[in-house]
């Protein structure tokens, strides 16, 4: 029951805090002091006091989206196991639930982002369904590894499956999935080398490219779902990179907000490090992570 | 020892693949010459330590993993050819078709006659994957330079088969076959050179304009 609790509190509070600790990073690389880490909250605060203007173009669709986003990444982010608990929300075959409504809020965001019939904001949906289509696969072939590994279709199984005398036993394909989950985590959330969530062009824009017409608490719903992602993703990322259990339920939740902040750390390094890519070498990378983890199924399943 | 062995093996496969998606010369002389380093640190694995084998990774260090890249870096240098432009197929699709290639090795061998204790090694699939892939780089890329390429990646494909063979096969022979390649990587270095010098071009689709009109 604790668990559950704790569970809940973290997926709602702690995702900006990731944002705000991969800014700090980055200022700290760029020798600047950084926002504070809750200027994130501060920013939502101020989103939700303020008013809504809505174009006279847009439709209901355009108000759903953000809220049908919120909800299917809320939902996803019960069937994710944290740390090493299980998830309170689990049946089997969750996994593909868990994906699609990845999908399913991508669709609303997309689709909100037509409503608008500004052209911007059709190029970024346009670009936004062309990676993520490339991207989707890899996560389903680590997931299908991971699965035939664990003998589970349920999810919490399946990510708390890896142990360490797992990766020492099929150490490679271990690694194959978390350079692909890595490449995967980066441009599902937008992040550097993929599309740079500060940047203020529209040509070069992807993911805000899609939202610039929110405004208001719409906006505020929006950057809080994209935050919500970010600490869905890193979980079940640091599932299977970071595979430490002690037993002891509260020192598992203290190595789990570790490991969490640890990659956003590691997700500010390599925004530091790396320049944005090139639109057309996008797809490259991400055909490679698709490789990289069709090939750890293949060691798997031989 | 064997399951460090499959660990390299792995990473034979993912050069593979790296050298198929990239487009610069240098990343792909230096990721063949680590495949090099690697092979000739594979015997030592799963053969007991002596003097000849010894030798003969030292040799195979030397070959592949310093000469040989060294000879075609300098011809890449003297030709002035950083990239290959516009393979007869791009990059992605190549990729793509490599990644295929791999799984159908690791089906193919599979269906092999192998003796018990070199079934669940990963050496008969790493070698056709290699293969494979040298064959990939040979029919896919204009330059004379990643044909050469190609070729050493072949080579490699066979000489991790030949591992599994090696209690058979007399030093001589890898020896001889070493030499082979040497001579032959040499001579193309060469004829490379000449190619740049008197044609300004190594793109060997264009080779059919030699003749006099």
């Amino acid at each position: 029951m604790i668990d559950i609790l704790i569970h809940c509190a973290l997926a709602l509070l702690m995702p900006p805090l990731l944002l705000g600790v991969i800014a700090k990073t980055k200022a700290a690389f760029a020798g600047r002091v950084g926002a504070p880490y809750f200027q994130p909250y501060y920013d939502l605060i101020k989103l939700f006091r303020k008013g809504s203007v809505f174009s006279v173009t847009t439709t209901w669709v355009f108000r759903a989206g953000p809220v049908i986003t919120l909800a299917a990444t809320l939902i996803a982010a019960l069937l994710v196991p944290l740390g090493r608990h299980a998830a309170p929300v689990s049946f089997s075959g969750d996994m593909i639930l868990f994906a699609y409504l990845f999908g399913l809020s991508r669709f609303f965001t997309t689709i909100a982002a037509l409503d608008t019939g500004s052209s911007f904001e059709g190029m970024g949906a346009a670009r936004e369904v062309t990676f993520s289509c490339l991207a989707e696969p890899t996560l389903f072939f680590a997931l299908i590894t991971l699965a035939r590994m664990s003998k589970s279709l349920t999810l919490s199984t399946i990510l708390t499956h890896p142990t360490p005398a797992n990766w020492l036993t099929a150490g490679a394909s271990m690694l194959l999935l978390v350079g692909a989950l890595f490449i995967t985590l980066l441009a599902e959330n937008s992040r550097i080398p993929f599309d740079d969530p500060t940047t203020h062009l529209e040509l070069t824009m992807i993911h805000e490219a899609m939202v610039l017409d929110h405004s208001g608490p719409a906006f505020g719903i929006i950057l809080y779902g994209a935050a919500l992602k970010l600490f869905v993703l890193g979980a079940v990322f640091a599932n299977i990179a970071l595979p430490v259990a002690t037993g002891n339920s509260f020192a598992d939740w203290g190595i789990f907000i570790a490991s969490m902040l640890g990659l956003a750390v590691t997700i500010g390094v390599v925004e530091s490090v790396m320049a944005r890519l090139r639109l057309v070498r996008i797809p490259q990378l991400l055909v490679g992570a698709t490789i990289l983890s069709a090939f750890a199924m293949l060691l798997v399943l031989r | 020892m064997s399951a460090f062995a499959d660990q390299l093996l792995v990473l034979v496969m993912l050069i593979n693949l790296v050298m198929l998606g990239t487009s610069r010369l240098l990343f792909c002389i230096r990721a063949v010459a680590l495949q090099g380093v690697i092979l000739g640190i594979l015997p030592g694995l799963i053969h007991p330590i002596s003097g000849h084998l010894i030798g003969i990774t030292a040799v195979i260090i030397l070959a592949k993993g310093v000469v040989i890249p060294y000879l075609i870096s300098d011809a890449v240098r003297k030709a002035h050819i950083r990239h290959e432009v516009e393979p007869y197929l791009g990059y992605v699709p190549t990729l793509l078709l490599g990644a295929v290639f791999t799984a159908l090795s690791f089906a193919f061998a599979e269906t092999l006659p192998l003796a018990p204790e070199h079934k669940d090694l990963l050496f008969i699939p790493a070698s056709i994957a290699t293969l494979l892939t040298g064959f990939l780089l040979l029919t896919t890329r204009r330059k004379a330079i990643s044909q050469v390429i190609g070729y050493l990646v072949m080579e490699n494909g066979i000489f991790v088969f030949g591992l599994l063979l090696s209690e058979a096969m007399p030093v001589m022979v890898e020896a001889g076959a070493l030499l082979d390649l040497l001579v032959g990587i040499f001579v193309m270095g060469i004829v490379i050179n000449h190619i740049s010098r008197e044609f300004s071009s190594i793109d060997t689709s264009r080779m059919r304009t030699l003749k006099e009109e």
